[in-house]
């Protein structure tokens, strides 16, 4: 972490992928090339367009690519509206990174691994799904449980093409939400789809989503045999300095942005029911 | 006063007594036990009518006690289709003239009166129909028009430049009852919580001074609970006494609905040009 | 060591101060710490001031940094961190007890460079509180009206100040005031009578058994917050007046020439505090009031090894213009402990 955590860095949009009509995909660089910081997959990052607001993000590219850092962005509101906007060559400030990432190094680590995402959620999965195929060695199967309202609306979807369905040891489980010309694959919500894929309840679970396919999901996990103690998932609020001071992210005494964004269900479950 | 017609009514907005003297606050109560918390008296300043807003879709009827100057804001809360009569039982309580703890509140000083404007019930006593006021209710207004334009300028920038725009002005006045508040757009520069320029807090209160002319019922309760101490009913007074002098006497929240000075065009209506004639500029 | 000085020399004092001195001063009835300059009106009887001193540490709005964009570039210039030494003269025991709660936040790792900067350079000298209020409970959460813990600790008795300095900084200050050495013994006579006069307050001791982190879902989930919340107006006097609550948000502005990027005041109370683009997880006042609360009684205990972040000024008790504040909250939601 930066010495003087309010103060950003300045970083350079070097280049700006569509993913779908409302997610692009931003890589950053530091002014004189290589990576901003170093982070952990799961990790996030404030980042601002100065005179238009600093938010959030989470890191989507994993710490294996010595590069640059990725940042897959849904527009939903005025800053993203704005980042949308930009071209490369487009200066940004960012700050980071920030708060606990999910434990590949310990508690995943030789474990089978299941990711579960819905839409935008792959985001933060995706920097641990390719951290984990980096380090294949240190991890048992994978299967990745991905689903989105349309074919369009997979996030990055020649990735998941042309390199996870290919690897071994790798199974990609997608589906879209109502049938679609072109699309022969599942239809159906995620939830119900986790379910029928009645996967063993071992090794560990990664989920990201909208709350509410969190919710359902963790309802298919419990009914498969799941034990909350098996289950990570990321948390996103409201957020202004990213260091535990502002305030405003916390669920009962802990912070997201410090104490999250990953947590174990078992422990948020003894938090208060407000996120 | 103890009054709990269970079965007739679902709930009791009414006071709670706090732990010191004068602390009440208002509360709602929702069962017979409940009330045994319920008071009345001298520190019962809140207007209830307000909540009667929050109120007014719940399930059964409400029962809510009001003082004489409350039952106008109600009334004008009927008015505009905030309240619907049928879901209120309304107390209409006597009132000597109210307290906190540094005495009588400003807004009784002034009373306009100890009539009830809307009521199912009475509880009172000859003393509580006695006059509270103590002075003119227009007398802060006069003395400000009596000074130069520059000086009521000076006035309320410093009076305004009080303001942390906390907004319980706006979040307790009755006649601000918009689903969302033109100020409350983050959009917007205006929902500032820093002063960036100090202009902000003054437009912020003028607007919202413009926006309750003819509805304002003269309550007092945004300068009773402004915490930085702005005379803010200074505003609203002047309205209603330009309003007075221009269109013939009027009191917002008084008798069936009727047209208003302010929705109401006559051939006799006063021109543009009386800002400069009455401006004393 | 002790010394003496009348209590009209209080102001020839502070006007004799070579450094910055914030004091208690009184404009338009009401009281606030502010950079004294000649002509003000010092309040140092006042308990307590309506705003309290956490403005000189953590202002209501400070510049952070300044943005120059142009095209797609962007520059950024840091704003200078506090570089002068000052004085606070005035301080309560509460409003010190505050300080340390805001210790707790803005100096845990990472540090708050804009903060630190301030504490850095900073002498107290406190003033023991020889006529707490009605409103005042500051011994319930480890403040001592009697003993304030700063640099300087000023004892008013009679018509003079007894001036105790607790630190080599304070040493060096009071040195500068070319004083009469006293004795000790009207400053132990005041101590006593202070400590008598506390014990007579209506709110000197609460109960606060139950009020930490082994209960904080029963005290969250408790259904008296619909109750206590009902006349909640949302302005959020009480964050504002609050000598601990820290909340903020960082902004932008646009000077026309640049960015400035501050930093200004937050209230949990108000109904944008945690909205985002797809909405929020206290929608209603209830939700917001049961935040600031169970922040200050069970969640900042629950991170600190005990310590609350109420301390008992009453500034909630005089401020809230619906008389909601956190005594009738320990008070309803103690007794569900007794029971």
């Amino acid at each position: 972490m930066m010495k003087e955590p309010l103060v950003p860095m300045i970083g350079i949009v070097t280049d700006v992928r569509v993913d779908t009509p409302d997610v692009k995909t931003f890589r950053v660089n530091a002014p004189g090339g290589g990576k901003c910081f170093e982070h952990m997959p799961g990790q996030c990052a404030m980042l601002s367009i100065p005179g238009v607001g600093e938010a959030m993000f989470s890191i989507t590219s994993s710490p294996t690519n010595e590069e640059y850092q990725e940042f897959s962005i849904k527009k939903c509101g005025c800053l993203t509206s704005w980042l949308h906007q930009m071209e490369p060559g487009q200066m940004v400030t960012i700050r980071g990174p920030y708060g606990n990432p999910f434990p590949v190094e310990t508690e995943l680590k030789g474990q089978d691994l299941i990711f579960i995402a819905g839409g935008i959620g792959l985001a933060p999965l995706r920097s641990v799904i390719n951290y984990v195929r980096a380090h294949r060695e240190n991890y048992g199967k994978v299967d990745i449980v991905y689903g989105s309202r349309s074919k369009d609306d997979l996030v990055d979807y020649p990735e998941i093409e042309n390199e996870w369905c290919k690897e071994a040891g790798i199974n990609v489980h997608l589906t879209i939400d109502r049938p679609q010309e072109g699309w022969d694959g599942h239809v159906g919500f995620v939830p119900n789809y986790v379910t029928e894929l009645g996967f063993d309840p071992q090794g560990k679970v990664l989920v990201c989503g909208p709350p509410i396919m969190i919710k359902f999901v963790l309802q298919a996990l419990d009914g498969l045999g799941f034990d909350r103690t098996q289950v990570f998932t990321t948390m996103e609020l409201r957020m202004k300095c990213g260091i535990g001071k502002c305030g405003r992210c916390n669920i009962g005494n802990k912070y997201v942005c410090k104490d999250g964004p990953v947590f174990r269900f078992d422990k948020l479950g003894e938090l208060p029911d407000e996120y | 006063m103890q009054l709990m017609n269970e079965g007739t009514v679902a709930r009791v907005v009414g006071w709670e007594k706090g732990e010191g003297e004068c602390d009440w606050t208002p509360a709602l109560f929702e069962s017979v036990q409940e009330m045994d918390g319920f008071v009345y008296g001298d520190y019962a300043g809140a207007n209830l009518s307000k909540y009667c807003v929050k109120m007014n879709k719940a399930e059964g009827k409400t029962l809510v006690v009001l003082k004489p100057c409350d039952t106008l804001s109600f009334r004008q809360l009927i008015h505009e289709h905030r309240l619907n009569r049928d879901n209120f039982y309304l107390i209409g309580a006597g009132c000597k003239g109210m307290k906190d703890e540094s005495g009588l509140l400003l807004k009784c000083k002034t009373c306009k009166g100890k009539d009830f404007e809307i009521f199912d019930e009475i509880i009172d006593d000859e003393e509580s129909k006695q006059p509270t006021a103590i002075m003119d209710r227009m007398e802060g207004v006069t003395a400000l028009e009596n000074e130069t334009a520059q000086e009521r300028f000076d006035f309320w920038r410093n009076e305004l430049s009080r303001c942390i725009r906390c907004n319980a002005c706006r979040n307790v006045c009755p006649a601000c009852t918009c689903e969302k508040c033109v100020f409350d757009n983050p959009a917007s520069s205006v929902a500032s919580k820093a002063p960036v320029t100090d202009f902000e807090e003054n437009v912020f209160h003028i607007i919202r001074a413009f926006h309750v002319a003819g509805r304002c019922t003269d309550c007092g309760e945004c300068s009773r609970v402004c915490p930085q101490h702005i005379p803010l009913h200074l505003l609203n007074r002047k309205f209603i006494k330009d309003m007075n002098e221009l269109y013939g006497e009027y009191q917002a929240g008084v008798g069936e609905e009727e047209r208003t000075p302010m929705t109401t065009y006559t051939k006799t209506d006063a021109e543009p040009s009386i800002v400069r004639e009455r401006g004393n500029a | 060591m002790t010394y003496q000085f009348p209590k009209a020399n209080a102001e020839a004092i502070v006007k004799g101060i070579s450094r910055a001195v914030y004091a208690p001063v009184e404009k338009d009835g009401l009281t606030s710490f502010e950079r004294y300059e000649a002509g003000m009106n010092l309040a140092l009887d006042t308990i307590p001031t309506d705003k309290s001193m956490k403005d000189v540490f953590f202002p209501q709005w400070e510049n952070l940094m300044h943005f120059r964009v142009e095209g797609k570039t962007i520059e950024l210039t840091e704003e200078e961190r506090c570089h002068q030494d000052f004085v606070i003269f005035g301080a309560r025991a509460c409003d010190i007890q505050a300080v340390k709660v805001l210790d707790k936040v803005f100096l845990a790792d990472p540090v708050d460079s804009y903060y630190a900067s301030r504490r850095e350079h900073c002498t107290l000298v406190a003033l023991a509180c020889d006529k707490p209020e009605d409103s005042c409970f500051c011994k319930n959460f480890g403040a001592d009206p009697a003993s304030p813990d700063a640099d300087v600790t000023l004892y008013p008795v009679g018509d003079d100040y007894y001036v105790q300095t607790n630190t080599e900084k304070g040493e060096a200050l009071v040195k500068e005031w070319n004083l009469d050495k006293a004795e000790e013994g009207p400053v132990e006579w005041l101590k006593g009578e202070i400590g008598k006069k506390y014990e007579e307050l209506p709110f000197a001791h609460l109960n606060l058994k139950g009020f930490d982190g082994e209960h904080l879902k029963e005290k969250f989930d408790s259904p008296k917050w619909k109750k206590l919340s009902m006349a909640c107006l949302g302005c959020g006097s009480c964050t504002f007046a609050c000598p601990t609550c820290q909340c903020y948000d960082i902004r932008d502005y646009d000077t026309g020439n640049g960015v400035q990027r501050y930093r200004c005041w937050d209230s949990c109370m108000y109904s944008d505090f945690t909205l985002m683009a797809a909405g929020t997880p206290r929608p209603h006042q209830l939700e917001r009031y049961r935040q600031r609360f169970m922040h200050k009684l069970v969640y900042f205990p629950a991170n600190n090894d005990g310590m609350y972040s109420c301390v008992g000024c009453g500034r909630c008790i005089k401020k809230c213009p619906m008389h909601l504040h956190i005594v009738k909250v320990i008070k309803a939601l103690g007794e569900e402990e007794s029971k």
